[in-house]
């Protein structure tokens, strides 16, 4: 049975938390669904969309924190694309950046191809991330306990992982309405 | 043979200020002097070197990602779901193994089509040769700024001298 007993809140929902917690910080949001509820939810220029390259966001958020130390980057993903991209966990571990906040929102399922389990009910991604070493590391299902732990993540040195336990609702979302060049060329001068 | 810190050198006199990638014995010679320059971040996988040039380009860097060409295989899908249609150019440093079937047989297939794959993902690409090696860069450059996309210089061996034996 999904998802993980006592989870009620939404992906959507989640991401509205988190959202409303950002200013003008670089966020990188991971390909599928993710990338389309952001984009309804809150758009802003300082918002990376990605359509394509699962599993790359954090790799995405690393160049631009290590390339800007002075910013905390968010990086919004899901349970497929860590799993994808795990060898990152290692990589981010290894380098330590202080302004790397990684926020995994966890349903168990490939949302976005309809709903295929993934392998995250049985793998702990924020053990992963534990054992590679990020600086802080946090799970989380209600959304008082992601608000507040959000927070402290804003306001610590990274860097931190938290993986907030969501529902599988997808909410009823358009494509990102913005061409992929346009996208880059927004996000680079909004975080100039 | 060039020097692998008149290479290094050079690539920074044209701009480069970001450099990441996985190693391969070909390239041992620039990493190592990457390294000493403070100027190499390593990666874990090719896809994740690419995703890091994107990320870095994006913030203000201009990024080169070194690889083996064993690697264009692994980063392919990001290169052209994230760097092609995004327009995030980077230098791609590609040592070519396998080039003339003289290589081990993991290497054969890929030495034999790479130059095929890089044309069909529409990634422009060159062989750096030591007698045109500057117009070799100043090719590599322009065609970043024009293009905005990734742009392939493949290495052979012997080219670039390796400092680490």
């Amino acid at each position: 049975m999904r998802p993980e007993e006592g989870t009620i809140q939404s992906r959507a929902r989640a991401m509205a938390a988190v959202l409303e917690l950002l200013t003008d910080q670089p966020v990188i949001i991971c390909n599928g669904f993710p990338s389309r509820e952001a984009y309804k939810i809150a758009d802003r220029p300082t918002h990376f969309y990605m359509i394509g390259s699962m599993g790359v966001a954090p790799s995405i958020g690393l160049g631009v924190a290590l390339a800007k130390p002075d910013k905390k980057v968010v990086i919004l993903d899901g349970d497929g694309n860590v799993l994808m991209g795990m060898g990152t966990l290692a990589t981010v571990a290894a380098l330590q950046p202080k302004n790397f906040i990684h926020v995994v929102f966890d349903n168990e399922v490939y949302g976005s191809t309809g709903n295929q389990p993934t392998i995250s009910r049985l793998v702990r991604l924020e053990q992963m991330a534990k054992a590679a070493g990020y600086a802080n590391v946090e799970r989380v299902i209600e959304r008082e306990d992601l608000v507040y732990e959000f927070k402290d993540m804003l306001k610590k040195d990274g860097p931190s992982f938290l993986l907030v336990k969501v529902t599988e609702q997808a909410e009823d979302v358009d494509r990102v309405m913005l061409e992929p060049p346009e996208i880059t060329r927004r996000f680079m001068k909004a975080i100039e | 043979m060039v020097e692998s810190d008149d290479f290094v050198q050079a690539l920074q006199d044209i701009g480069f200020d970001f450099f990441t990638g996985v190693p391969d014995s070909i390239l041992g010679g620039i990493i190592a002097t990457l390294m000493e320059r403070r100027l190499y971040t390593p990666a874990v996988r090719e896809d994740e070197a690419v995703g890091m040039a994107a990320g870095a380009f994006m913030a203000g860097k201009v990024p080169a990602v070194l690889m083996q060409n064993s690697g264009l295989g692994t980063s392919l899908n990001a290169l052209i779901s994230l760097n092609v249609i995004y327009q995030q150019p980077c230098l791609l440093l590609i040592s070519w193994r396998g080039f003339q079937g003289k290589d081990a047989p993991e290497h054969l297939v890929m030495g034999d089509s790479m130059t095929q794959i890089l044309d069909a993902a529409r990634i422009p690409h060159r062989t750096l040769s030591e007698q045109s090696l500057i117009e070799d860069l100043k090719w590599t450059a322009q065609t970043f700024m024009k293009q905005r996309i990734p742009v392939a210089l493949l290495l052979k061996k012997g080219i670039v001298k390796g400092n680490h034996p």
